[in-house]
């Protein structure tokens, strides 16, 4: 008999093909997390360089107090969606701080960040709109424009004068969605958004950007890219999570739209989907107070950053792109790069393998990222497993 | 006006580069079977072809095109539709 799961043939071979010695990604469990940069794995002491915890705020007191208030006060969950019983004091407090975060009029919070672009970019683009995307944009945008009606197309990734040639080629008169990221999780590089906001203006078409990996790092106060490159005010919708820099969950979209409210009404994902419960909204509202005022964890992330980027530019390890908290060292032999990662494990440091088919140009990645959290030390063990991984490969590659 | 042949024989060139097995490319070549592209080489080779004709190739329809013949329908309505 035919069964479901027979479409999955082609992924459980390509999954077979890696061989891992003792461990693998999927089975890595924390049996015990120590703090936003150490967990015990397989009993091991273990460096975290890999979780998206750019401010380190995962174990902050500030945080911690604030969601055991909500907790104690307000009770475990919501039990419903923000349009039924859902909407709590505590989530217009933190709507008010994202659009003060970001000078903008309206902000609306998703239970995810991967919700906060299915439910933006179903709503906004309909039947007769068009979308036009970064090639190597997320999961969730690429499948927020699945769940629209609207015409889908791509642009080269990160080229704004690609984007303007593509803008170009559009009948006048439809109206267009550009969606771009800050900063791109796998090979950390930047888009270039002055430019980008140049096309977008040229061609009257709205732009949506997604910050997040670069809300916290970037910005004089942690917005994003978008603030750091003076183009903050010409972006028309925001989009970021609270699951990295926030240290929690959860998602967020902000804009100046005169109509923006009315999404309330229209985003399935935002109306049909518990909001989150009151001691995330409260740690993820004192969360991002610290990120708007507080320049130590920015600070300290960017000098942990460069620290790493530097040390391994000099062993001679190939980068992703310039320094961000996101270096991603590009392995060109695939079993090459799944040997490290099981080595670089073994040696106590924790990364995150990307493989194709979610990186760009098909590398083999060993992704790094940096919190506010490591010390100066700990980014120097990370440096001493890497040139260890180094030097036993190239002896086993000649 | 171009033709339907001359529309095959110019995708058939802008192919090439993604034909890494060599094989002799007809309209019943399939993209996933025969040439066996990959999600990355098949958006590469539609960004091609969106220059090349100077049109824009809507991702919805991608899913329904599996040979080279169903590709060259495609854009031959497309063309026609955005240059008359
Ligand atoms: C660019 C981008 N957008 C959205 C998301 C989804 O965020 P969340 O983890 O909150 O669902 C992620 C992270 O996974 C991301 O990298």
């Amino acid at each position: 008999m035919a069964d479901l799961f027979d479409k999955f043939e082609g992924l459980t071979n390509l999954r077979n093909t890696l061989v891992f010695e003792k461990t693998d990604p999927y089975k890595i469990v924390m049996e015990d997390v120590i703090s936003p940069t150490e967990a015990i794995i397989d009993g091991k002491h273990t460096i975290l360089a890999g979780t998206n915890n750019y401010m380190g705020l995962t174990f902050d007191q500030r945080c911690i107090d604030a969601a055991q208030n909500a907790l104690t006060m307000s009770g475990t969950g919501t039990t419903g969606s923000r349009v039924l019983n859902g909407t709590y004091a505590a989530h217009r407090e933190l709507e008010a701080a994202i659009a003060d975060l970001y000078c903008m009029e309206h902000a609306m919070v998703f239970s995810t960040g991967f919700l906060a672009n299915l439910g933006m970019i179903s709503a906004l683009a309909g039947k007769n709109d068009i979308i036009m995307i970064d090639a190597d944009s997320h999961a969730s945008i690429y499948d927020g424009c699945g769940l629209s009606d609207a015409t889908i197309t791509r642009f080269r990734h990160n080229d704004a004068a690609d984007l303007d040639k593509r803008l170009g080629r559009l009948n006048a008169g439809r109206r267009v969605l550009v969606i771009v990221e800050g900063l791109y999780s796998m090979l950390g590089d930047k888009a270039p958004l002055a430019d980008i906001v140049a096309a977008c203006k040229k061609h009257d078409a709205y732009l949506m950007v997604d910050e997040a990996h670069s809300l916290g790092p970037y910005g004089a106060n942690g917005q994003g890219v978008a603030a750091a490159d003076g183009v903050l005010d010409q972006v028309d919708f925001i989009v970021g999570t609270f699951s990295k820099s926030v240290g929690t969950v959860g998602g967020f979209c902000a804009s100046n739209h005169p109509d923006f409210e009315i999404l309330r009404l229209a985003s399935r994902p935002y109306m049909f989907s518990a909001s989150l419960p009151p001691s995330v909204v409260a740690s993820a509202t004192a969360a991002i107070k610290i990120i708007k005022e507080d320049r130590t964890p920015q600070q300290n992330l960017w000098r942990n950053a460069k620290q790493l980027h530097a040390g391994l530019t000099e062993m001679g390890f190939q980068l992703g792109a310039d320094c961000s908290p996101v270096i991603a060292v590009l392995i060109d032999d695939r079993d090459v790069a799944v040997r490290s990662w099981e080595q670089l494990l073994d040696e106590g440091i924790y990364v995150n393998l990307a493989l194709p088919p979610a990186t760009p140009q098909n590398t083999n990645l060993l992704r790094c990222s940096l919190s506010a959290a490591h010390t100066p030390d700990q980014i120097d063990q990370i440096l001493a497993a890497f040139d260890k991984v180094k030097n036993s490969n190239s002896v086993n590659q000649s | 006006m171009t033709s339907v042949s001359t529309l095959l024989d110019a995708i058939i060139k802008l192919l090439e580069p993604f034909n890494s097995k060599s094989i002799t490319i007809s309209g019943d070549t399939s993209f996933a079977h025969d040439l066996e592209l990959d999600s990355l080489a098949v958006m590469d080779f539609v960004a091609e072809m969106e220059d090349h004709f100077d049109i824009m190739i809507p991702l919805n329809i991608l899913p329904d095109l599996e040979n080279v013949g169903q590709i060259v329908a495609a854009v031959e309505k497309i063309v026609e539709q955005a240059h008359g």
